[in-house]
């Protein structure tokens, strides 16, 4: 029940405002978006983190010709996600309060829509609902791109649906067989315990790689991220960045690992091997960028690779530091975005050759946007630094060299990050545009603290983010341990 | 004729109500003077909805049994209920939609309403065909009315040329159909598709005979391929939909390819299961080499018209990948699945075809002709209510969820894969991946960009509605497709 709520209070809510007009629509929006997270804190304060097993299960018939079913629930893999999208469509919406003033009905719908469908998504323990759902976010993400964003709009918007649609499609396919295979069920959990060759776990193993790595994205087939992220709108670029790319992570725990995991082990070499590259490679590309918003882009790639680094070390620090870091990088990324927003409301540049100096204008803001640099470069004390010490742990079980390319990460991390910091916000006072800056006003101010508190909450005490973790993720190690061939 | 012949002869009273009501209209046509012939039409919208009535009524009291009516030429069983029951809607929408755009051009005349009311007829006589004979008799009427609706603007060049061809080549299809039926006749001595079925059952055990029936069916299925639209008997598709005025291009969208499907059911399903692997084979080419073509050429259009006749031969493609996906080796376990599949394809298609052409007339004025993607550009500045019925029938027509053209695919690709066809399969998904391209391009111009051309829509309030119940019945459909699927079941399984 109250995951249904999860996901249809938000969806209702963006109807709501989309019927309010233009201008009620913002109030009913954030009305909607307070109402979607607190329905979602009962999911975290009723968990019982000893408990494997999905919580909170509701389970209808829906489509009983395909034995489809209206199947939901949560693990300690899922259930932060649900709170952290909730959570991330509050600030969303302030955010766009009175930046957006073309269609802010429409806009608001968007966002509300699209954080029902992804609690949906997190929530979904029947394939068919789980790609509903997956496929769902395409469309509201696609008008968002497209109505709300940047000079090349277009290109991003089609780039983006195209992209994620064939990996989708691919998924579909595999789905089906799956759906064969196993006497006509599409329930996630009879999956897990499906017995399948290796060389059908392989074949299937790529088709879901095709859907989850667009998704992630994994190098090389990142290319659409940049894009999209530039020419989204900023509340676009936080959702996208916090919520939709962990869509692909989290496909790989629920459906890749427990399903295939003998494929996953024996391609194990190649996962790791496109982690390794996501991380050192793009944290390279990261280092040149000039446009902000397409640095942090890049970042987000060389972060999600160590996610899915994570994932494929097949033990509990690599798989909990994934998630973590899933987690922690929501948090950083949307702020870092948001930060970008909000110099580019006042500026309408994002090129960090037109900043300088911007602390002596935007005092607030620089201490605020140094924490969150901080955080991306993962230095200990904020979230950023726990996914990834725990994910070069991990590593470092396996293989020594593998956790020596991964630790590079907190170099150029540091390096990409705090060298943007430093042109954007330090030196001298760079044009007069910089010089009549004005700093937060009260409502970004908000929206930034409370991601601040998040970070540093997470940096300094994870505990009741991995307890929840804890007994599904040995579960599913368990359940991975043993042979399905 | 006393009572009981007329009860025996019920299950045909829409057909016989519906060719009555279809003469009345044309007498009583002759005497509207109005130009807005309010009286034809309804009487058009009375005869149908009594049809309809009809129909349910028939339905209710068989309970999906099936009846043989003048001896054996005409069956009645739930799957021509249902078919029946969506070509009235299609006939409906298309006398709904078109009023005003045939008023506008001086083209609302008794014609249009008659022969649509024929076509119909026709339609519904190869629904319920179980004869070659009644097969071929029901789609010539149907074509014949098609052919002269095509040319209604009878000065326009490009309809009449459009008519030309359509004749032209339908003739030649009919005789390619005919040709093979006399095939079919000649080996089992039957025009009986029942008898016919049970004969070939025995003929084709032995090689020679075999040989023979397969050449036969040759020219069975590229008749019947005319008729679907598929590739590569695709040609007269985009000329006669581009061609034809928008009313009738919606006409022929919808409800011939309802009766086309029915008639491959009766034909290949009822008619030759034991030729199955042969006509599988043949539609397994058929089904390729549409969803390839009609998805790619599809991207060069900048007519909507011509883009949806091809987007039509693809979508037409997807259809035939639940019909020859039934048997396996000769095993039939998995055939009531994969028809169902195919019929609510063929269903679901026709929703979002007479949605999308309905809103080119929606968006028509006097004057002004939408067909042009250009035309659909800042469509959500002018209307977003209407952009956004737009938006769910292209993205249904791409198959995104939560629309009915998801579940349409889904069901298709799932028999395809538990036929075996994997190779079709992720064929199919990557030729719906390029499809995706072109109906994405008309939601971009849409949302995306300014509108060019700012003149107010006129608000038409009937019009409106049906239209919006006619797109929204996607997202219905979409969140939940049981119900239709649960129809189209029953009506496979009672075949």
């Amino acid at each position: 029940m109250l995951l249904s709520l999860a996901i249809w209070v938000p969806i209702a809510a963006g109807l709501l405002a989309l019927a309010a007009g233009e201008r009620n629509s913002r109030w009913v929006a954030l009305a909607g978006a307070i109402a979607g997270f607190l329905v979602t804190i009962p999911l975290y304060t009723g968990f019982d983190a000893q408990n494997s097993g999905f919580q909170f299960q509701i389970n209808l018939s829906w489509i009983p010709q395909f034995n489809i079913h209206y199947h939901l629930g949560v693990d300690g893999i899922s259930l932060l996600f649900v709170l952290l999208n909730s959570f991330i469509t509050i600030l969303v919406v302030v955010a766009g309060w009175t930046v957006v003033e073309s269609r802010v009905a429409q806009y608001n719908a968007a966002f509300l829509v699209m954080s029902g469908l992804l609690n949906g998504v997190f929530a979904a323990l029947d394939a068919v609902l789980f790609y509903v759902f997956f496929e769902a976010t395409l469309i509201p993400m696609f008008i968002i791109i497209g109505v709300w964003g940047g000079p090349n709009r277009v290109y991003a918007a089609v780039k983006f649906f195209l992209y994620t649609l064939f990996g989708s499609l691919l998924m579909l396919v595999a789905l089906l067989y799956l759906y064969q295979k196993s006497g006509g069920s599409f329930a996630i959990v009879d999956w897990h315990k499906l017995p399948l060759e290796l060389e059908a776990q392989k074949w299937l193993f790529f088709g879901f790689l095709f859907a989850f790595a667009v998704k992630v994205p994994m190098w090389p087939v990142h290319t659409w991220l940049p894009d999209a992220h530039t020419e989204a709108p900023t509340g676009g670029s936080v959702v996208l960045a916090a919520i939709l790319l962990k869509l692909g992570a989290y496909g790989l725990v629920r459906f890749s690992l427990p399903m295939f995991p003998d494929a996953a082990r024996e391609l194990a070499w190649l996962m790791i091997a496109l982690s390794l590259v996501a991380i050192a490679y793009i944290g390279l590309v990261t280092l040149v960028q000039t446009d902000m918003k397409r640095l942090i882009a890049y970042s987000s790639v060389s972060h999600m690779g160590f996610v899915t680094l994570g994932f494929f070390l097949f033990n509990a620090y690599g798989v909990e530091g994934g998630l973590v870091q899933m987690i922690s990088h929501g948090f950083v990324s949307a702020a870092l975005f948001l930060c970008i927003g909000v110099m580019y409301d006042r500026m309408h540049s994002r090129q960090i050759s037109d900043y300088g100096g911007v602390v002596n204008t935007m005092p607030r803001f620089a201490s605020l946007m140094m924490l969150f640099a901080m955080a991306n470069a993962g230095l200990p004390a904020t979230s950023g630094f726990v996914g990834e010490f725990m994910v070069i742990m991990g590593a470092m079980k396996v293989n020594f060299w593998v956790a020596a390319v991964a630790a590079t990460t907190l170099i150029w991390g540091a390096a990409y990050t705090l060298w943007m910091y430093k042109r954007v916000i330090f030196g001298a006072v760079a044009n007069d545009k910089v010089a009549s800056l004005k700093d937060l006003n009260p409502r970004e101010l908000i929206v930034l603290s409370a991601l601040a508190a998040a970070v540093l909450f997470m940096g300094v005490y994870p505990l009741p983010f991995t307890e929840v973790m804890h007994a599904s993720v040995n579960e599913l190690l368990r359940h991975m341990a043993i042979p399905k061939i | 004729m006393n009572l009981a012949v007329l009860l025996d002869h019920l299950p045909a009273a829409p057909e016989m109500i519906l060719l009555a009501g279809a003469c009345a209209v044309m007498i009583v046509d002759l005497y509207v003077k109005s130009e807005r012939r309010t009286l034809s039409l309804a009487l058009a919208q009375v005869v149908l909805a009594a049809c309809a009535l009809t129909t349910v009524v028939v339905l209710a009291l068989s309970g999906g049994s099936k009846y043989y009516l003048f001896h054996g030429l005409f069956i009645a069983d739930f799957m021509s209920h249902v078919l029946k029951l969506a070509c009235y809607l299609a006939a409906w929408a298309a006398l709904v939609y078109s009023r005003q755009w045939l008023l506008d051009r001086g083209l609302l005349r008794g014609e249009f309403i008659t022969l649509l009311l024929f076509a119909l007829l026709g339609m519904m006589v190869m629904i319920s065909a179980s004869s070659f004979l009644t097969v071929y008799l029901g789609l010539e009427l149907m074509s014949l009315c098609l052919y002269a609706m095509v040319a209604l603007n009878r000065d326009s060049v490009a309809s009449t040329e459009a008519a030309m061809k359509y004749f032209v080549l339908g003739a030649l299809s009919s005789g390619l159909l005919l040709y093979g039926m006399s095939m079919i006749y000649g080996a089992t001595g039957t025009l009986d598709i029942p008898q016919v079925a049970r004969a070939v059952a025995k003929l084709s055990a032995s090689a020679s005979d075999r040989s023979f029936l397969v050449f036969g069916l040759v020219f069975v299925v590229a008749g019947l391929a005319f008729k679907v639209g598929v590739v590569p008997f695709h040609m007269w598709i985009p000329d006669v939909y581009h061609g034809a005025p928008t009313p009738v291009t919606l006409v022929i969208s919808a409800g011939p390819k309802l009766a086309a499907f029915a008639m491959a059911i009766r034909l290949l399903v009822n008619g030759l299961p034991a030729l199955a692997a042969d006509w599988q084979q043949m539609l397994a080419l058929l089904a390729l080499a549409s969803m390839a073509l009609g998805n790619i050429v599809a991207i060069a259009q900048s007519n909507l018209k011509r883009m949806l006749a091809y987007s039509a031969i693809g979508h037409m493609g997807f259809m035939l990948l639940g019909l020859l996906s039934g048997v396996v080796d000769g095993n039939t376990r998995n055939a009531v699945d994969a028809y169902t599949a195919a019929l609510f394809y063929a269903l679901v298609y026709a929703i979002m075809s007479v949605g999308a052409f309905g809103m080119l007339l929606y968006l028509s004025r006097a004057g002004f002709d939408c067909e042009n993607l250009e035309d659909m550009r800042g469509l959500n500045r002018r209307s977003p209510w209407t952009a956004f019925l737009m938006l769910l029938v292209m993205f249904s027509l791409t198959g995104v969820p939560p629309t009915a053209g998801f579940y349409a695919k889904l069901a298709v690709i799932s028999a395809a894969v538990s036929a075996g066809y994997l190779w079709l399969a992720v064929a199919a998904v990557m030729f719906s991946l390029v499809g995706a391209f072109y109906y994405l391009r008309v939601v971009k111009l849409m949302y995306f960009d300014d509108p060019v051309d700012t003149t107010p829509l006129e608000r038409r309030i009937g019009f409106g509605a049906l239209l919006s119940a006619n797109s929204l019945s996607l997202l219905l459909f979409g969140i939940l497709p049981q119900p239709l699927m649960a129809v189209c079941f029953a009506a496979i399984i009672a075949l």
